[in-house]
């Protein structure tokens, strides 16, 4: 895998559960460094117009097997980097990606991808500089979804690999299943862990810490109007 | 007479699911440049097969349920970069594979496939793609009982493209990889390209080359008595 620092832009990913408050600490890090004026784009897992059909098509019908849930998301995250991260990666951006390779890696493994295979597939992609895992008990995230948002997808639930027969139980067995997943990652992929059980505002705090120390940020500051 | 049954496998890493051991049928491979009579000889095979007793079924590149349209729509627009056209088209075999020659196999047919992993390799290859990477990407695949390289000269390639479209094919050509402005140079470079990655891959993957400059009759002869020693043939 290439690693950034041969480009001039920075890439942090943030990774968790479903539930686990990345997206929210994402957002409040887009939101501070915009207020200092720096270059920052921000980018979602599974968001390109491109291969959007398809995968829509293959979950409408559960045409999708493990290996071709995999390939299509790959595509997807494929054309979303060569035509978006890595550019902006050369233009001296930081780019914050909400669910990065990690995602894959976690979630496909559990479906039955040899690991081998997922990575040296995900190779393409450029390591990012910080990756953040939300760290929350499974029963805390589980509880935060299932509470919000009862209606879950079929493949969203898990439902393809036959762990119960209904959402709900399934959902909660695949989440533990992708957890440990994330966990075996920790030490291997250099996940910063963060305990997301304590409040937002602490959270950030410690995240923006993390990031002012390990990257230049007036570097990356707009010149010109402000 | 009695049968000897290689179990399949794959060339790597084993499908999620899928017991290799229930495959009974045969997958044969067509290989070789738009004009080598590829097609055609398909038909004839697949004729004399059926004439035969066996069942067969057909498959080629870009004719997944899952995302065909989506790739040729794409490939219109000309809107993918390398990596996501290489991923593009896995999936599209991955479709296949699991959801059309695996079944067919395992109620013991005779799978023709027009083309298979490596023209999608090559054409990898050829622009720019890791050839570690794209072996692993492919890694998927069942190996075939046999695969038939149809080779054709590019200069015979060239004539029978234009008795059959009257143009030269964009993607045929790898304009998309700036050889030469002009569409016959192009042509003719990308395909000696690909036909030296054949010749790499030849010897890695052990398949039959077929002179594909001759007539169509004594090629579909060839390919018969080839296919004779790998189905299991009826009493007469």
């Amino acid at each position: 895998m290439t690693n950034t620092s041969k480009y001039p832009g920075k890439l942090i990913a943030v990774e968790g559960l479903d539930g686990s408050g990345k997206s929210t600490q994402v957002y409040l890090l887009k939101r501070w460094m915009e207020m200092q004026n720096l270059k920052v784009f921000f980018t979602e897992w599974n968001s390109s117009a491109l291969v959007k059909d398809a995968t829509r098509k293959g979950k409408k019908r559960q045409l999708l097997t493990p290996t071709t849930f995999s390939l299509v998301h790959c595509t997807d995250f494929a054309d979303r980097f060569e035509r978006q991260i890595l550019p902006l990666l050369r233009a001296g951006y930081i780019v914050l990606a909400d669910r990065y390779m990690y995602t894959a890696f976690a979630r496909d493994s559990v479906r039955g991808c040899d690991p081998r295979w997922l990575r040296t597939m995900y190779s393409f992609a450029a390591v990012p500089d910080i990756t953040f895992f939300f760290d929350t008990p499974l029963a805390v995230s589980l509880e935060r979804i299932l509470s919000g948002r009862p209606q879950l997808k079929y493949f969203e639930a898990g439902m393809d690999l036959n762990l119960a027969d209904n959402e709900e139980d399934s959902f909660r067995i695949f989440q533990g299943k992708i957890y440990d997943e994330y966990k075996k990652m920790v030490p291997t992929e250099h996940f910063v862990v963060m305990n997301g059980m304590l409040p937002v505002e602490k959270q950030q705090a410690m995240v923006r810490k993390y990031v002012e120390q390990k990257i230049d940020l007036p570097v990356f500051r707009q010149r010109g109007k402000r | 007479m009695s049968t000897t049954r290689k179990n399949k496998r794959f060339f790597g890493t084993t499908l999620p699911g899928c017991d290799t051991t229930k495959l009974l049928g045969k997958l044969i491979v067509l290989e070789g440049a738009d004009g080598s009579g590829r097609s055609t000889q398909i038909e004839m095979l697949k004729d004399w097969l059926e004439n035969l007793g066996f069942a067969t079924t057909s498959v080629g590149l870009k004719r997944s349920t899952l995302v065909a349209e989506e790739l040729d729509a794409a490939q219109q627009g000309n809107i993918l970069s390398h990596t996501t056209r290489s991923l593009f088209y896995a999936t599209d075999f991955a479709d296949q594979l699991e959801n059309q020659i695996i079944p067919a196999l395992r109620a013991g047919f005779i799978v023709l496939a027009d083309r298979y992993i490596y023209t999608l390799m090559t054409r990898d290859i050829v622009r720019g793609a890791d050839p570690e990477w794209v072996r692993s990407l492919y890694s998927i695949a069942l190996v075939p009982d046999a695969v038939f390289y149809l080779r054709v000269s590019p200069q015979q390639l060239v004539e029978r493209n234009f008795k059959k479209n009257a143009t030269l094919n964009y993607w045929e050509s790898g304009m998309d990889i700036g050889l030469s402005h002009d569409m016959f140079e192009s042509f003719m470079k990308y395909q000696r390209l690909i036909q030296a990655e054949f010749r790499k891959m030849q010897t890695t993957y052990g398949f039959a080359v077929i002179n594909g400059n001759r007539s169509g009759r004594a090629i579909s002869g060839e390919l018969r008595a080839k296919v004779q020693s790998i189905v299991n043939m009826p009493p007469q």
